[in-house]
């Protein structure tokens, strides 16, 4: 079983999540996750070596639908919540979601 | 009617009823009901946002179509209050988060479109913990709800703000989400009734998701027939959600013959009388005499075994972290809600502009508890950890279904036809008294998280009061898409007893505003 939660874990774990974690915070956490993942422990003695996990509720089929067009969102709905979005809405080579710079 | 006391004990079904017959206006209805919400809210700080003036000019409608078509519909001009994780078109919807400040959504949710469709005016949003996660409605970014029985406690959470919007008559409706407890827990604290339906009975398209396979979205009301009203009106299959289901609708207030004398109702005294979930003395003796007025009303009590009810907490607390983690990753800054650069110049990492940003949006936009989940969750999907947290937890989820599966029979028939529970181990709790220690409020939800890991319907109904006042809930759990017994018990039960018929000190009509914080 995982051994108890480090600050090295928790430390890879926030960028994994892409979380910025103040020193603060991150000790905080550590304490913390560690007592409830160190409650959670209990569930390790349950026997579930002949059970299957749940990952559905419904025992019916997944449904399909037909692959027809349907009327979906404007592109200017779309675009009208982007953070960053108003300046490149209508410019000469289309709307757009802007994001930092990935590639120099 | 004396304008001043409209809304202070109307249901939704008197309500209605009165504006299909003229007796009322729906202009009058909303105004009384928002001029209560303008007066009190200050002290409950349930709304997050009330339409007024969008209200007002909807209700004026709803009285001109009356009196020109003769259509009558469900919820004419009844005033309801959507949590603030559901989609309003066009108006702010924040999950009461920072990192959705100012997004107002192009699209309703469907359950909002099909209260609309009813006839209902949508009067504001309610407040709740941050994306549902938590128990009190402290983890909000708009600060604590208050509790319309003591405003030094919780109303509960996560939709605290929807049950002391109830309790405080600012709608006779609130609409909840319900992740492992959160339409419950809030509606026993605040005295009301909640409603958690079958998993895929109501569309989830529109709500901001917290964890897929538990989350489901239902109505806090006065009385039980409110709720059987709302649910006839929002439960349905729906193209927009795969996992809504296709299974017919009934009209659920007509299931309701005040009689209880045919069925079995269980009841899993270990797990009640554990000394682990805490249960306080006052919730129990609530609980045994309301199994009392099961049994004078002709039910037959049989006591169930539930073995692996003692796991239900931690496997929902690996679960739905897990889930949430997935989900929350769409807060990246990018489509909606806000983002927060970084200062390019002091940067001396190798990492990505994007990749600070992404880090940098979500440090900003989250808070503690939505932070601890992602990370709680994150860790139980890691590599390494995976088979023995989230893989674990899925496989004990199966275990304490079967339980439940045992319980509720097979197609020969029921064992039992609901089973009865306390809605909370404790009443309403003091702001505060938690905020140290996230596992103590984990641990309370120990009686709700049952229901959503198998996805069975269950409702908390009214079923008394402490010596300190506070109210407590009996909660009833039922078959899958057997929302009709569930409620047919609950309302048999109401019909019985006095408590939905009781309102805080501070909403009673004759008392004037602020009286009942002078009293505390």
């Amino acid at each position: 079983m995982a051994n108890r939660l480090t600050r090295a874990d928790v430390d890879r774990i926030a960028s994994l999540a892409h979380l910025e974690l103040t020193d603060d915070e991150a000790e905080l956490f550590t304490q913390q996750l560690a007592e409830i993942l160190g409650y959670a422990e209990r569930l390790q003695k349950v026997d579930t070596s002949e059970i299957d996990a749940t990952w559905q509720l419904h025992t019916s089929l997944n449904r399909v639908r037909s692959d027809s067009l349907a009327p979906s969102l404007s592109k200017n709905d779309v675009l009208s919540n982007a953070p960053d979005g108003k300046a490149d809405r209508n410019n000469e080579i289309g709307s757009f979601f802007r994001v930092p710079l990935v590639l120099d | 009617m004396p304008k001043e006391t409209l809304g202070s004990t109307w249901t939704a079904i008197a309500l209605r009823n009165a504006i299909h017959s003229g007796d009322v206006s729906a202009l009058e209805v909303c105004e009384s009901y928002l001029d209560r919400i303008q007066e009190t809210d200050a002290m409950w700080n349930s709304m997050t946002a009330v339409f007024r003036d969008e209200v007002l000019a909807q209700a004026a409608a709803v009285d001109q179509a009356r009196r020109t078509t003769t259509q009558r519909q469900p919820l004419l001009g009844v005033p309801v209050t959507i949590k603030d994780v559901l989609c309003t078109r066009g108006n702010l919807t924040t999950a009461a988060s920072r990192i959705l400040s100012g997004f107002r959504p192009p699209y309703d949710a469907t359950v909002v479109s099909r209260l609309k469709q009813a006839g209902a005016i949508i009067i504001g949003k309610t407040n709740c913990d941050e994306f549902a996660m938590g128990s009190s409605t402290e983890h909000s970014a708009y600060g604590p709800s208050k509790n319309p029985w003591d405003p030094t406690r919780t109303p509960g959470g996560s939709s605290g703000g929807a049950a002391a919007a109830v309790a405080a008559r600012f709608a006779p409706v609130s609409i909840g989400t319900d992740t492992g407890g959160s339409i419950r827990q809030p509606a026993a604290f605040c005295g009301v009734v909640g409603l958690k339906p079958t998993y895929g009975r109501v569309s989830r398209y529109g709500l901001l998701a917290f964890a897929s396979s538990l989350d489901q979205v239902g109505p806090l009301t006065l009385t039980v027939a409110d709720a059987a009203l709302v649910l006839t009106v929002i439960s349905g299959l729906d193209p927009a959600d795969a996992t809504s289901a296709d299974q017919p609708v009934p009209d659920y207030t007509s299931a309701l013959t005040g009689t209880v004398a045919d069925l079995r109702i269980g009841v899993p005294r270990k797990m009640v009388d554990a000394g682990d979930s805490g249960l306080d003395g006052e919730i129990l003796g609530a609980f045994n005499r309301a199994l009392e007025v099961f049994r004078e009303a002709g039910a037959t009590l049989v006591d169930i075994e539930l073995p692996h009810a003692s796991h239900a907490v931690p496997t929902y607390y690996l679960v739905a972290p897990a889930e949430a983690s997935s989900n929350l990753a769409r807060y990246d800054g990018i489509r909606f809600g806000a983002r927060s650069t970084h200062n390019e110049t002091s940067d001396e990492s190798d990492s990505s502009a994007l990749s600070l940003m992404y880090n940098r949006t979500r440090k900003l936009g989250f808070g503690p508890e939505v932070k601890r989940r992602i990370m709680l969750g994150t860790y139980a999907l890691s590599a390494g950890y995976y088979d023995a947290y989230y893989l674990k937890a899925q496989q004990v989820r199966n275990l304490i279904r079967h339980d439940y599966d045992l319980v509720f029979g097979n197609e020969r028939g029921p064992h039992v036809h609901v089973i009865a529970l306390p809605t909370t181990p404790t009443p309403a709790f003091q702001l505060g008294e938690h905020s140290e220690n996230p596992l103590a409020m984990y641990l309370r939800d120990v009686f709700t998280v049952s229901a959503n890991l198998t996805g069975l319907p269950a409702i908390s109904i009214p079923t008394g009061f402490t010596e300190k006042r506070l109210p407590i809930g009996l909660q009833l759990v039922g078959r899958a898409f057997d929302e009709e017994t569930l409620l047919r018990v609950g309302d048999a039960y109401e019909r019985r007893t006095p408590w939905n018929k009781q309102s805080p000190k501070g909403v009673d009509p004759k008392q004037q505003v602020g009286q009942a914080t002078q009293d505390n």
